[in-house]
C-alpha cells in the first residue's frame, strides 16, 4: 500500500510540485536567514573571543560594547595591575584610522594596539608572515579581507606600504581575523604605534586586558576588579556576548530577520497545510472506497504519513540543497565569508519543517479517519 | 446457525434509523432478506426505499439498529471491529455506481488494490490483477490510467477490483447508472458470466429494468421494507 501512497501523491502533479515548492521554498529561507543571522552574530562576538590571551576585559563603566568604548586613565592600567588576583594586565588600545595605499585607495579600518612587551591579543590564524614581525618597527598585520579591499585584485605579499595618519607602515604579515558587525580591514598593531595612526588623543587606553592567577576563575576576578577599581570588568565570553546583545538590541536586525523568519514559516505552513488539506479532501472517495475495501484506519494513516514524509524529503532535500549552492558561493564572496550554513540551523530547520508537513496532512486525516465508508456508496 | 450454506446473505428483522428525537427516520424497517451462492439477486426499488442503507449492513460498512445478519452462516456483527474489516477484506467485492478508481494508479494497479490491501506483494498483485483484467476483455488497458478510459472500460476494471481476490460475495450499487445502455448491458453481461459461480453470491442494487433479466432473483423493496421476492 506504500506503493499506493505514493502514486497517489506524485500523480497529482500540480498539488505535489506545489507541496514540494512550499516546503523547499520555506526550508530555504529559514536555512539563510538563520544561519547569515547566526553568522553576523557570531562575528560580533568573534571580535572579543580572537583576542585569545585576554580573560577578563576591564573598561570604562560606560562602554558597552567593542566597536564603540569610552577610554580609561593611563592610571587605571596600574590600578587594575594592583588588584590582588591579577597575574597580568596590559592595555589594548583600539581605534578607526582611515589607511592610504600609495595608489590613492583608502578605507576605515579597526586599528588594535596590543601591548608592546607581550603582544597580548595578536591574531593567532595568519594567512601569511607572522604576527612575530609586529615587533619590528612600523610594522602591521592587516587580515585578509581589509587587503583584498584595499588591494582589490592583486596577489596576497608582504612589504606593502600603507599609510595611516601620515605614519608609513608596512604590512608584514596577513590575518585571517573576522570580521566584525561591519567588515572593515582589521589591522593588528604594537601600542605604541597605533597611538600615532590616529590624531592626537588626550586618552588612548581603551581596555585593560588581564588574567587570572593560577586558581581563580575569569568570573571571579572580573567581580574583583570591578569591586577595587570601580572600572567595568567583564570576562572574555560575557564581553563577547554583551557585544551580541548590543546588536541585538539596537539595531534592526533582529526585527528584519524575524520577519523574514515569520514569513517563511506562514508560508510553510498554510501553503502545505492547505495543499495537503486540499489533497486529502479530494481523495476522500478514493480513501473511503480504500476503507470498505478492507484499509485499516492505521493502514491509511500510514499511507498519509508517508506521503507527507515523502514530501518533507524531497522538499526539504531541494530547499537545503539551496541553501547551501547560496553559501557556497558567498564563502567566496569576502565580506560573507565567515557566513557558512549551520548544521544546527539545517538540523532546527529540518526538524520544524518536518513538524509542519506532519501538521498539514494531520488536518486532513482527520477527514479521513472519521470518513464512514458506507459514504462511498453515495454518489 | 439457521442458515443453510447455499445461503450466502441472510437478514432478519433488520431495522436501521437516522437521527434522534423529531428528526429521526426510520429507513430499514424489518427488512428480511435473503441471497443465494451461485446466483445474481437484485434489489430494486424507488429512490429513497432503503437500499444503499441495506446493503451497507450487508457489507458491514453500515451497523443496523436492530435485526440480524449472516453472511455464509457468521455474523460480522459479533466481530471485533479489526475482524470485520479482515472478513471483508477476504470474502466481500465492491462495485461502486462512480468507480471510485484512484487517479494514479494504472488500470492493473487498481484492479491490485484488494490484493495488497492484504499484504500481497506488488509485482504478483499485479500480475493476478492483470490477468483478470484479461479475462474481463480489457487486458490491454492495463496499463492505463483510468481518466483515459471510458465510463464502461473503468466500471469492467472496477469489476476486476472486486473479484482480483475471489470473494464470496460482491456487492454492487448501481453498477450501470453511470453508463450508457450499451455499456451497461454489457458491464453486467461480464458481471453474469464472470462473477457468478456457484460458491460465490452477487448482489446487485439497480434502477435499471432493462438489465433486470440477468437476475435470478429479485427483491422489491419500498419504504424500508422488502415487499417480495420473484425468482427467473
Ligand atoms: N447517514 C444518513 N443520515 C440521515 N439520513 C440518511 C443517511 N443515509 C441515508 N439516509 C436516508 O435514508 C433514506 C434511504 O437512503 P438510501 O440511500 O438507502 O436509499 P436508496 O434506496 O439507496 O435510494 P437511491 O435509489 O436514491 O440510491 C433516504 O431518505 C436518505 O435520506
Ligand atoms: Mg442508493
Amino acid at each position: 500500500m506504500n506503493f499506493v501512497a505514493f502514486r497517489m501523491l506524485i500523480g497529482d502533479r500540480a498539488k505535489y510540485i506545489g507541496l514540494i515548492f512550499a516546503v523547499a521554498f520555506s526550508t530555504f529561507l529559514l536555512q539563510n536567514q538563520i544561519s547569515i543571522f547566526a553568522g553576523i552574530m557570531k562575528n560580533t562576538g568573534h571580535r572579543v573571543i580572537d583576542i585569545t590571551d585576554a580573560e577578563v576585559w576591564v573598561m570604562d563603566p560606560q562602554t558597552r560594547y567593542f566597536d564603540e568604548n569610552k577610554a580609561l586613565k593611563d592610571t587605571d592600567l596600574t590600578r587594575v595591575r594592583g588588584v590582588p588576583g591579577v597575574d597580568y594586565a596590559v592595555r589594548l588600545f583600539k581605534g578607526n584610522p582611515v589607511a592610504r595605499t600609495n595608489t590613492g585607495r583608502f578605507a576605515t579600518c579597526v586599528a588594535l594596539g596590543l601591548d608592546d612587551a607581550t603582544l597580548t591579543g595578536a591574531p593567532r590564524h595568519m594567512i601569511l608572515g607572522s604576527w612575530e614581525a609586529l615587533r619590528r618597527p612600523h610594522q602591521i598585520v592587516i587580515d585578509k579581507a581589509g587587503y583584498l579591499m584595499l588591494f582589490p585584485g592583486e596577489p596576497l605579499e608582504l612589504g606593502r606600504e600603507l599609510e595611516l595618519n601620515d605614519q608609513r607602515v608596512e604590512i608584514a604579515g596577513i590575518s585571517d581575523a573576522l570580521p566584525g558587525f561591519v567588515s572593515l580591514p582589521i589591522i593588528h598593531a604594537r601600542y605604541s604605534e597605533a597611538l600615532n595612526f590616529q590624531g592626537k588623543q588626550r586618552l588612548q587606553l581603551s581596555f585593560v586586558l588581564a588574567r587570572a592567577k593560577a586558581g581563580l576563575s575569569p568570573e571571579e576576578l572580573a567581580l574583583r576588579i570591578q569591586e577595587a577599581t570601580g572600572l567595568k570588568a567583564r570576562t572574555t565570553w560575557q564581553f563577547a556576548w554583551d557585544c551580541v546583545a548590543y546588536y541585538l538590541q539596537n539595531t534592526g536586525i533582529p526585527v528584519n530577520f524575524g520577519i523574514t523568519i515569520a514569513v517563511a514559516t506562514l508560508v510553510g505552513l498554510v501553503v502545505t497545510g492547505q495543499t495537503f488539506y486540499l489533497f486529502t479532501v479530494e481523495n476522500l472517495k478514493q480513501f473511503g472506497a480504500l476503507k470498505a475495501i478492507g484499509v485499516t484506519n492505521l493502514r491509511l494513516l500510514g499511507m498519509i504519513l508517508l506521503q507527507a514524509v515523502t514530501v518533507w524529503f524531497v522538499g526539504y532535500g531541494l530547499g537545503s540543497a539551496l541553501a547551501a549552492t547560496f553559501f557556497n558561493i558567498t564563502l567566496n564572496v569576502i565580506a560573507t565569508r565567515h557566513i557558512t550554513l549551520l548544521w544546527q540551523s539545517a538540523t532546527g530547520v529540518g526538524i520544524f519543517m518536518l513538524i509542519v508537513v506532519l501538521l498539514a496532512s494531520v488536518a486532513g486525516l482527520q477527514r479521513v479517519l472519521k470518513l464512514q465508508p458506507a459514504e462511498v456508496f453515495r454518489s | 446457525m439457521t442458515s443453510t450454506p447455499s445461503i450466502a446473505v441472510q437478514c432478519q428483522s433488520v431495522r436501521r434509523s437516522f437521527g434522534s428525537g423529531d428528526a429521526r427516520i426510520e429507513v430499514l424497517r424489518g427488512v428480511d432478506f435473503e441471497a443465494r451462492q451461485g446466483e445474481m439477486t437484485f434489489l430494486v426499488g424507488p429512490s429513497g426505499c432503503g437500499k444503499t442503507t441495506l446493503i451497507s449492513i450487508i457489507a458491514g460498512l453500515l451497523d443496523a439498529s436492530a435485526g440480524e445478519v449472516a453472511l455464509f452462516g457468521s455474523k460480522p456483527a459479533s466481530m471485533t471491529s479489526r475482524g470485520q474489516i479482515l472478513f471483508r477484506r477476504s470474502h466481500l467485492g465492491f462495485v461502486f455506481q462512480q468507480y471510485n478508481l484512484l487517479p494514479a494508479l494504472t488500470a492493473a494497479e487498481n484492479a491490485a488494490v484488494p490484493l495488497l490491501a492484504a499484504g500481497m506483494k506488488h509485482r504478483e498483485a499485479v500480475d493476478r490483477a492483470t490477468a483478470m483484467l484479461q479475462r474481463l476483455g480489457i487486458g490491454e488497458k492495463a496499463s492505463v490510467l483510468p481518466r483515459l478510459l471510458s465510463g464502461g472500460q473503468q466500471q469492467r476494471v472496477a469489476l476486476a477490483r472486486a473479484l482480483v481476490h475471489e470473494p464470496r460475495l460482491i456487492i454492487c450499487d448501481e453498477p450501470t447508472a453511470a453508463l450508457d445502455h450499451k455499456s451497461g448491458e454489457s458491464v453486467m453481461e461480464l458481471l453474469a458470466t464472470a462473477a457468478v459461480h456457484p460458491e460465490r453470491a452477487v448482489v446487485v442494487v439497480t434502477h435499471d429494468n432493462r438489465v433486470f433479466h440477468f437476475a435470478h432473483r429479485i427483491s422489491h423493496m419500498n419504504d424500508g421494507v422488502i415487499t417480495h421476492t420473484t425468482t427467473h
